[in-house]
């Protein structure tokens, strides 16, 4: 193919060096510099989608970021990305894209048959049809997303690398336009730390597109001056293909970076493909530009059919032209330079104007270059059959609702219109700033910034469209002194006549001609129509029943235009009407940009015990408890992990086993008041625990709700040592902070986390004290050491404190070593314990033996909303305190009352089955679900200890005290229904004994 | 995301804080003593104030230390922030 549509000579692409791209398997060549859309206009590819809605054929509407239409599905296998944009999308050589939308083909696609339908499709379509049957939901569904699709997401991982990075600087200017740069360098000029980001490869914004003079230069030398004076600056930094996608409260903005997408896919390894910037910005200087709105005219969707500002930049920005006979229709005089500039190149122009008359200038401009021009006349039909045939031209009458008289088929391969402008308020309203209408430019500006998020807009985006006052404004919001630069002040927009719809030889929206003002949903004017007539009256709901303004591209070239419609027709100003709010993103961006680097291993932390290398070296199964790696069970050859957890079971209680409970929370407690403290954080009495002494306790919340348990140790007169569960330790800490820190500041305590500092091995079972004899020479008799004892020892030479606390309700000694000394410590046991056949257990085998003993999980056996009476502790709550935390709500109506879910033990009647955990207690058994629900499983295992074998659980049951004894039926989700006895839940040495030994 | 100044370390990201709901709820010295909608009140209710709201912060990845702010929730805006057991300033009301 040749680029037919290339004009001989333009624009700022590299003509000396010729690029190779690949569309829909065709292949085409462009030139540095260019678009894929670019490419693609100068090859006469014109037919770039489908639509989403009705399968119309499409094509480029813009030339930016603003492009509805052209979304491409961007290279192929592990690279490709849906969605973009062709207009963003830098040519690089190899580049592989296709249309999305479609099937079997672009050209024919047998989705259009929604187009011949397209009376069956109003607004509100889907929530209309796709209501009943409810149980057909999910097959509509199924059909909707394949029939309305968008592009295809990525099957295989992303390869690329994406990273973060933070600023704060003192001026971050948006858009590299003649306004933010004017403002950016004006701030570097006066001292500041300025930050400068633009979307496109290179700066100048509308000056590439335009023929002024600033300062009395060309505005490309203008820029290139501006360029190489920031680039001296050390404090200044320019980020191009850098686009601001997010506004957030105290000035907060973030920003995607695209480092090597104008590479492609097989770009250098060291470079991130994108970077996502967070900053953080004293002051921010908007200066985003405007975006062009179209006209909304019959069949005004058709493939060929532009915005007058692209023309321009595709003709000044790439060299290329849409075809050889344009028609720009307008309501402004700002599409006259689009067609000056086209005559220019040698293309016939007609010209149609809706007004009577344009500017002087402009006009003497047209007629100069041999512009035709049509005045107070609309375009009301056109012609498409493989590309654009002709345009239907009528005179339009005084109010603007009619078109009269005959005719004029005006021939053409391309045309544009423009009907006014929009400031790019976009980043204004994500920070909460208010909207103003214009009146003479009939368009919405930024009016007052939220007090979080104070930022100034300049040019364009601040409704000010002449070259001269954008540079002031950026001037004088980059804080320098001195004269702005000037440029001859010309009227770009004139006095322009608002026509939200053109009329057409038929009422609008009532015969074949659709007049499209949202293009990326297929939403027309009809549709406006018809949601107002079915009552949405707020311009939200409209919204959202038409899916104006939803689509990827947020309505940047549709919102206005939706609400000038929806005014003309009830009679009412646009302002009464009101605006919907644009939110983040400005442009969609890529989830490996939110994630950066923090993937894989860096997604999150692992934490890992002392012993940790040791346990993965001898086979033992990790699993995650909170942020840590705990050895679950270690499986010899040959087993599972029932086996061993069996086998690990019945070796602690006949023999002794060893385990690692280092992930313990620990906190080291002292001052004067620790032992008040206590008092207040547990409900049983702290007062009398004397030094080398441990003591049990439960923490409830001010609701009275159990919230953690452990022990706690007098390590010295003024010095504790308390254990939290391993999920609850930071919680506990941060409890105890909140009140010494709101509550209680005059308590002398310290309280610090020794979590890690500590390598915790359990020895439990009736010859733990023989393997730690073998290791000490101090003396850990029954005598010296009983039960709820502490002890420091000398431990294999190491200093270590040993507690006589169990979790398994055997002989047991906890002895915790300094970290560093905790590998060689543990392998020192191993080594003592060989002669005893001890056994390495894990967690699981863990939960086993302390769940035969009863003793409870907080957060597995209790969920928040258990006293201490539910899980039958009322033992441990002092009656004699005068106070502790969560005392004074044990007593209140709903806690007190009969009938609360209690903790007791169950047993089912087949001692083979395992119940679930979380399986439901019912209170009678029904032939299907709703059933009564009177409590649930909440631990259960097989026991190799009870009864010779069985399996056993905890549940927690109404009024579960009292039903002792009975049997109760569990209907379980397999669809099985279960009987189970409750009982007590101690199931193992109920009279306490063997944990005295 | 909200810039915070911390009363001990200044200003700093909002991700390195924690929320905790209304400020200057002391904790009833005579517990025992009240009936149950008086202690309810104290566990359960919060103020759900359209304005100046005065709430508990920490910050949990830095001092770690707790304080109070000022805040109006309708704007997001920061009135104050100071330490615990200070009074508010005394003129908030009039600046929402």
């Amino acid at each position: 193919m040749t680029q037919d549509n290339r004009l001989p000579a333009g624009g700022l692409i590299d003509r000396s060096r010729t690029l190779s791209f690949e569309f829909d398997g065709k292949t085409y060549t462009g030139h540095p510099g260019d678009t894929l859309a670019s490419a693609l206009m100068a090859n006469g590819v014109t037919l770039l989608g489908r639509s989403f809605k009705y399968h119309r054929p499409r094509g480029l509407l813009a030339a930016g970021s603003e492009e509805p239409n052209a979304l491409i599905q961007l290279e192929r296998g592990a690279h490709t990305e849906p969605n973009t944009r062709a207009t963003a999308i830098e040519l690089y050589d190899g580049l592989n894209a296709c249309s999305q939308n479609r099937w079997p083909s672009l050209k024919y696609d047998i989705g259009v048959v929604n187009s011949w339908l397209s009376r069956f499709f109003p607004a509100g379509f889907y929530y209309k049809t796709f209501m009943w049957p409810e149980r057909l939901w999910m097959t509509y569904e199924h059909v909707i997303r394949r029939a309305a699709g968008l592009g295809v997401s990525p099957r295989l991982p992303d390869p690329d690398r994406y990273e973060h990075r933070h600023d704060q600087p003192e001026l971050l200017v948006v858009g590299a336009g003649p306004a933010g740069l004017a403002a950016a360098l004006s701030g570097a000029r006066a001292g500041k730390r300025v930050v400068l980001v633009d979307e496109n490869p290179q700066l100048g914004g509308s000056l590439l597109g335009s023929r002024d003079t600033i300062d009395g230069q060309s505005a490309l030398d203008w820029v290139a001056g501006v360029r190489a004076e920031l680039a001296e600056h050390p404090c200044v930094r320019v980020l191009t293909r850098t686009t601001l996608t997010g506004y957030f409260d105290y000035n907060y903005l973030i920003a995607t970076e695209h480092v090597t997408a104008h590479l492609g896919p097989q770009a250098s390894d060291d470079l991130p493909r994108q970077r996502l910037w967070k900053f953080r910005a004293k002051s921010v200087v908007l200066a985003t530009g405007a975006i062009e709105r179209p006209l909304v005219f019959a069949d005004n969707d058709r493939p060929g059919i532009l915005l007058a500002s692209a023309v321009r930049t595709y003709q000044h920005r790439f060299g290329v032209l849409p075809g050889r006979r344009l028609v720009v229709f307008t309501n402004n005089d700002s599409a006259y330079s689009t067609a000056i500039d086209a005559a220019s190149a040698g293309v016939a122009v007609t010209l149609v104007d809706c007004r009577d008359t344009a500017g002087d200038a402009a006009e003497r401009g047209a007629d100069a270059a041999g512009v035709t021009r049509m005045m107070g006349s609309a375009i009301t039909g056109v012609s498409y059959r493989n590309g654009l045939q002709s345009v239907d031209v009528m005179a339009l009458s005084a109010d603007g609702t009619r078109v009269d008289g005959p005719v004029q088929k005006v021939p053409c391969d391309s045309a544009c219109s423009s009907g006014g402008w929009n400031p790019a308020v976009h980043l204004h309203s994500q920070a909460k700033g208010k909207l103003r209408w214009l009146e003479d430019t009939h368009t919405y500006a930024p009016a007052a910034c939220a007090s979080t998020m104070p930022h100034s807009s300049v040019g364009a985006c601040d409704g000010e469209f002449s070259l001269d006052q954008a540079l002031n404004a950026g001037w004088a919001a980059g804080g320098a002194t001195g004269p702005a630069p000037s440029a001859e002040r010309v009227a770009s927009i004139g006095a322009l006549r608002p026509l939200w719809v053109v009329p057409c030889d038929h009422p609008v929206g009532e015969g074949p001609k659709k007049h499209f003002h949202e293009f990326q949903n297929d939403a027309t004017a009809a549709d406006l129509w018809l949601a107002q007539r079915e009552g949405f009256e707020s311009i939200e709901h409209t919204k959202r029943y038409t899916t104006t303004g939803m689509a990827t591209d947020q309505g940047k070239t549709s919102n206005v235009n939706a609400i000038g419609i929806l005014a003309s027709s009830r009679g009412i100003t646009v302002p009464e009407v009101g605006v919907t709010t644009f939110r983040p993103p400005y442009t969609p961006l890529t989830f490996g940009a939110i994630v950066g680097q923090n993937r894989r291993h860096l997604f999150h932390m692992v934490r890992k015990t002392p012993i940790h290398d040791w346990q993965a070296d001898h086979g033992a199964v990790f699993e995650d408890v909170g942020d840590w790696k705990r050895a679950r069970y270690y499986p010899k050859p040959g087993e599972d992990m029932d086996a061993a957890v069996r086998r690990e079971c019945q070796a602690v209680r006949e023999g002794v086993g060893l385990f690692d409970a280092s992930t313990l929370g620990k906190i080291d407690l002292q001052g004067e008041d620790v032992a008040w403290l206590l008092d207040m954080l547990y409900t049983n009495a702290w007062g009398g625990l004397a030094v080398g002494k441990c003591r049990y306790g439960l923490m409830l919340n001010e609701h009275g709700m159990v919230f953690d348990d452990g022990v706690t140790t007098r390590v010295a007169e003024n010095h504790y040592h308390m254990t939290t569960t391993t999920g609850g330790a930071a919680r506990v800490l941060g409890w105890i902070e909140e009140w010494l820190q709101t509550e209680w500041p005059d308590k002398r305590v310290h309280a610090t986390s020794v979590t890690e500092q500590w390598a915790v091995m359990a020895l439990n079972g009736p010859r733990a004290r023989a393997v730690l004899e073998a290791l000490t020479e101090d003396d850990v008799s029954n005598d010296a050491l009983p039960f709820m004892g502490f002890k420091e020892i000398q431990l294999a030479g190491v200093p270590a404190r040993v507690f006589r606390i169990s979790f398994t309700g055997e002989q047991a000694f906890e002895v915790n070593v300094p970290a560093r000394y905790g590998r060689f410590v543990w392998e020192q046991m191993v080594a003592a314990g060989a002669a005893h056949d001890m056994v390495i257990y894990g967690t699981e085998t863990m939960h086993v033996l302390r769940a035969e003993k009863g003793f409870i999980i907080v957060g597995q056996d209790s969920d928040g909303t258990m006293t201490p009476s539910d899980l039958d502790m009322d033992w441990i709550v002092s009656k004699k305190k005068a106070d502790f935390l969560g005392k004074r709500s044990l007593t209140r109506s709903d806690t007190s009352r009969d009938g609360r879910k209690q903790l007791v033990g169950l047993l089912s009647e087949d001692p083979s089955l395992v119940l679930p955990e979380g399986a439901h207690v019912v209170s009678e058994l029904r032939a299907a679900p709703p059933m009564p629900m009177i409590g649930h499983v909440t631990s259960s295992y097989f026991s190799p200890n009870v009864d010779g074998g069985r399996s056993i659980a905890l549940a927690v049951i109404q009024g579960g005290f009292k039903r002792k004894g009975d049997w109760v039926d569990l209907p379980l989700i397999d669809g099985r229904r279960v009987r189970a006895k409750v009982v007590d839940p101690v199931f193992v040495d109920a009279a306490g004994e063997r944990v005295k030994s | 995301m909200f810039l915070i100044s911390c009363p001990w370390c200044g200003e700093r990201d909002q991700t390195e804080f924690h929320c905790h709901g209304e400020a200057h709820i002391a904790r009833p010295e005579n517990s025992l003593e009240m009936d149950d909608a008086a202690w309810g009140d104290y566990v359960f209710f919060r103020k759900n104030v359209k304005g100046v709201h005065l709430e508990r912060w920490t910050h949990d990845h830095g001092c770690g230390r707790w304080f109070n702010a000022a805040r109006n929730t309708a704007t997001d805006e920061f009135l104050a922030f100071y330490k615990p057991g200070e009074a508010p300033p005394a003129d908030l009301e009039r600046v929402s």
